[in-house]
């Protein structure tokens, strides 16, 4: 059997979810038995590769850089999963919907707490614009699975992952799997 | 009192003259999901989660205020009804910021429960992402209306089984909001009697007890179950 | 008060009539375009010309050709002066008498007329509704006395039901059925309500009605009260009909003094009282168990039915509830007979229909036309079709609950059956034609715009579902909709229609499906194209954005 190529990207979250998969443990190792990870924060690599089998995406899309990234992600990857609350949801990222567009999300957090010289950061080609909302991803791109879980357990990654290689059609109709 | 049988889902069930569809399916032990419904307080067929079919009826009928009648074939589960009770449960997780992660009621939200039950992994719907108060002027309890489903059960128990009438709802559509008294403040509302029935009432993490933190939050709601069953029936049971 | 009396009220009114009449139409649109001013000034010019023992002006209620008012209609020469200002008083009061006039003039024979048929707008714009004696005059309340006197309640319910009349609200339910099944409950109390909370746009049937001939109502109402053993009737009406309240209120005054409301109505053992109930301006009020919980002084939501308001309505008590318009029939169906009314319409829908005609056409205004009639007959004919030669479209019968029917269609026989078949509703009347450039997806956006407003927000299909319905329609029209997105509006079409509580949100969608389905092309049209991944970033970062720079507030 070919090895699986497997990536995981970290866009609007806590890394949470990276750590989740973390723990995992021992099982990484066996893991590594079957698949190659070719891109993710937890390796070395500067460029999203070309056939991807499986992404994880953790976290909402809430930049420019966030956007970009995703849509390469989606077209050089077959299967993409949506990982955590976050990239389902918006979750905790997405908070900040409710008061408006990016604008007012700006001021709110550099000028309203009135600081000695209030200032916008603006640092154009270095710090990514803030996209208006923050956008679960399956509202961006298309998504093939969602695992839930403010962060899903190690458990249940596990699970996924071993149904994925194994060629298991993934069932969401089990109610260990839930938002938070 | 009058014994009506019934079919529901195949199984033949017996159920007293006057009981409601809802009543009859969990005496025989047959689960029809439900919000807006709380064991001893007034129905009123809000949430639409408990429609099942009834053989006969072009329309799907609420369990919950639906009485038995002889003979009826009742259906609790269809794909239909599952995908139904799908979407409904999926507009009101985009319908106001239910971010579980962070909610008082993580892990013991009856929304959090059937979302997970069916199988909700994801919202097809735009999430509404509104503005919304929380009200932190009472000196007990706090109103999160961001998690808030208009069930209105804390604005029955209020009425109906502490009879304060401070809970209500202002507005309309989506721009419905439960309020105290006249939309003031809860900490300045007159009639409050503090009893914290509409808190044990609540599905989800909008009313809570001041100082519960994240997934702190767990209900007794055998209280409002044991005032009315001493009420109406003088037995002082759980 | 005795038939004698009612006849010698009726000798003495028409023995007060002028060889010339000028009737001014006082109905809300034409009083809205200084028709108050047009009566004063032709009271005036009829005394400095001398002649007030020759000519009568009567204010009477709609003329019914609204886009012409003010109106002013004359006898007997059966002219019809149109947009009349004050200043042309003098001129018409000289063109009775044979000399010219400079006001545009039609008559009552115009294709617009001709092709109608009056049964609930026959007083209207021919009697005075302030004035009782002018209803008497018109055989007013002999319906009710034929009644009283001669006919048991079970007789009267037979009547009806022998008309084949059906409830001009809406749903199109057999009147006399639910007649029946009031006065078959065993109460002490029922109530009589009569659903006057019109609220579609582009609708004013039931306010044309209650301006132009309020004692109609009223004695429909009492002859309903005695059929069913009600005591106490209520009108609810809504506050944005000021001009209707007043006019009722007046109407009910003199009832009273005429002894046709209170204690032993026209000296019979029957006690019958009205009250009138003014909305606060819900549309979900017009559902019926909203209206009643309304009255109740509870807020204004619908609650689920079974039990329907015959078994326990207002006040938990035995309730009748019927539409302005199928009381406003009920007086000339015991009059002229039950027979005589079934052999108008259809096999299935009987009697006429009172439409509001509105939208891209040439003549808008009220109608009242037989059941059965061809579309195409109330367009084009009475219409007089789209105007400056612009094809038309579709005509959007029954509101935010109904449909839009497309010209293809045009036909279509106007009966409950062949509008439901095409996925509308015969509604309360109201009908807007569109022509050729009207955007059907737009069209969609503006009914669900008004059902997200006026849901009450009890059930969550309805208030949550028809926000989201919006959303995607506004998606689709700014071109950032995908097939999906399509998929997803109708899902949740059917979603709202089979599960929401009320009648409000269970036929919200019906405007999406019914330009779906006879226009779908025009929203495929609006779609992105498949898998847009070149240019995936900059149209997802359109989706970013807010409609508006502002906070997003409670939607």
């Amino acid at each position: 059997m070919d090895r699986l190529r497997l990536a995981t990207v970290w866009f609007a979250g806590c890394s949470g979810c990276h750590m989740s998969f973390l723990d995992m443990d021992e099982w990484l190792v066996e893991l590594a038995r079957f698949a190659d990870v070719v891109y993710s924060p937890l390796v070395d690599h500067k460029q999203y590769p070309e056939n991807v089998d499986v992404c994880l995406v953790e976290g909402a899309i809430a930049n420019t850089d966030n956007l970009e990234l995703l849509c390469r992600v989606r077209t050089r990857t077959r299967t993409l999963v949506a990982f955590g609350d976050c990239a389902i949801t918006g979750n905790v990222s997405a908070l900040r919907n409710p008061l408006g567009s990016a604008n007012h999300v700006l001021r709110r957090s550099y000028l309203d707490p009135g600081n000695l010289r209030p200032a916008l950061p603006a640092e154009p080609g270095v710090v990514p614009r803030l996209l208006d909302r923050v956008l679960p991803v399956h509202q961006v791109v298309p998504v093939e699975h969602f695992l839930p879980g403010c962060p899903p357990s190690a458990p249940q990654i596990r699970q996924f992952l071993e149904n994925l290689l194994a060629g298991r059609v993934q069932s969401s109709q089990c109610a260990t799997v839930r938002f938070g | 009192m009058a014994a009506k049988t019934l079919t529901i889902d195949g199984q033949l069930v017996s159920a007293e003259e006057g009981q409601t569809v809802l009543d009859a399916a969990r005496d025989a032990g047959i689960y029809i999901p439900t919000l807006c419904h709380l064991n001893g307080i007034q129905d009123i067929g809000a949430c639409r989660l408990c429609l099942v079919e009834i053989t006969g009826s072009p329309k799907l009928l609420p369990a919950c205020v639906t009485k038995v009648q002889e003979g009826m074939e009742v259906q609790t589960s269809s794909d239909r009804l599952r995908r139904y009770r799908r979407m409904i449960l999926e507009l009101l997780l985009a319908e106001r910021n239910h971010v579980c992660s962070v909610c008082v009621s993580n892990g013991h939200c009856e929304l959090q429960t059937l979302a997970a039950e069916h199988g909700i992994d994801h919202v097809r719907f735009e999430y509404l992402s509104p503005r919304l108060e929380v009200d932190l002027s009472h000196r007990l309890f706090g109103m999160d209306h961001n998690r808030c489903i208009l069930c209105t059960r804390c604005v029955r128990a209020c009425w109906h089984v502490e009879g304060a009438g401070t809970k209500n709802v202002a507005g309309r559509g989506i721009q419905s909001r439960i309020i105290s008294d006249l939309n003031q403040p809860w900490g300045q509302s007159e009639t409050c009697t503090a009893c914290g029935k509409c808190v044990a009432a609540c599905p989800t993490g909008a009313l809570f007890n001041r100082g519960a933190t994240v997934a702190e939050m767990q209900r007794d709601r055998t209280r409002l179950e044991y005032i009315v069953t001493a009420r109406e029936k003088s037995q002082w049971i759980v | 008060m005795l038939l004698a009396d009612l006849i010698r009220i009726k000798e003495q009114e028409l023995a007060g009539r002028k060889p010339f009449t000028l009737r001014v139409c006082m109905a809300a649109g034409c009083v809205s375009s200084n028709a108050e001013a047009v009566l004063a000034a032709l009271d005036r010019a009829v005394k400095d010309a001398g002649l007030e023992s020759q000519i009568e002006v009567r204010p009477v209620g709609c003329l019914r050709l609204c886009c012409e008012g003010p109106l002013v209609a004359a006898d007997p020469d059966g002219k019809l002066y149109k947009k009349v200002r004050p200043e042309d008083a003098v001129s018409v009061v000289k063109a009775l008498q044979g000399g010219p006039t400079s006001v545009r003039t039609g008559d009552m024979r115009e294709p617009f007329f001709e092709k109608q048929f009056n049964i609930v707008l026959a007083n209207s714009g021919l009697i005075d509704p302030e004035r009782i004696e002018s209803y008497i005059a018109a055989d007013g309340y002999v319906a009710l006395r034929n009644v009283l006197r001669d006919m048991s309640p079970a007789d009267v319910i037979s009547a009806i039901t022998k008309s084949g009349l059906r409830g001009r609200g809406g749903a199109g339910y057999p009147t006399g059925l639910k007649w029946s099944t009031v006065a078959k409950t065993k109460s002490a109390r029922k109530y009589v309500v009569c659903n006057g909370d019109e609220g579609d746009p582009g609708a004013f049937m039931d306010r044309s009605v209650l301006e132009s001939d309020p004692h109609r109502v009223i004695e429909g109402m009492i002859i309903a009260g005695y059929a069913v053993g009600a005591q106490q009737g209520f009108i609810y009406v809504r506050a944005e009909y000021p001009l209707a309240i007043k006019r009722l209120q007046t109407a009910l005054k003199q009832a009273r003094q005429f002894g046709l409301l209170g204690s032993n109505v026209l000296e019979s053992p029957f006690s019958f009282n009205i009250d009138i109930r003014i909305g606060a301006g819900a549309f979900v009020c017009g559902e019926e168990t909203a209206l009643m919980a309304s009255i109740e002084g509870l807020r204004g939501n619908p609650r689920p039915r079974p039990p329907f308001p015959a078994e326990s309505g207002l006040f938990g008590e035995p309730t009748l509830i019927n539409n302005v318009e199928t009381f406003a029939n009920v007086a000339p169906i015991i009059l002229q007979g039950p027979e005589w009314y079934a052999s108008i319409g259809t096999e299935k829908s009987k009697g006429t229909k009172v439409f509001a005609l509105a939208g891209k056409i040439t003549r808008t205004g009220l109608i009242e036309v037989p059941m059965g009639i061809k579309l195409r007959e109330i367009v084009e004919e009475i219409g007089g079709g789209a105007p400056e030669g612009a094809k038309i479209k579709a005509v959007q019968t029954g509101g935010p609950s109904g449909g839009c029917i497309p010209a293809s269609e045009l036909d279509t026989p106007v009966d409950y059956e062949s509008l439901t078949k095409l996925g509308s509703i015969m509604g309360s009347g109201g009908m807007i034609v569109m022509d050729e450039t009207t955007n059907m997806v737009d069209v969609a956006r503006f009914f669900m715009d008004f059902c997200v407003d006026e849901s009450c927000g009890k059930c969550i299909p309805c208030r949550a579902g028809t926000v989201q319905m919006h959303r995607l329609l506004t998606k689709i029209l700014n071109r950032q909709a995908t097939e999906s997105d399509l998929k997803t509006l109708e899902d949740l079409c059917e979603l709202v229609r089979s599960t929401s509580l009320c009648g409000l949100g269970q036929t919200a969608p019906n405007p999406v499906l019914s330009t779906l389905r006879f226009f779908r092309s025009e929203y495929i049209e609006l779609l992105q194209p498949k898998s847009p991944s070149p240019e995936c970033a900059s149209t997802a970062e359109k989706k970013g954005e807010p409609a508006d720079d502002k906070p997003v507030e409670g939607r």
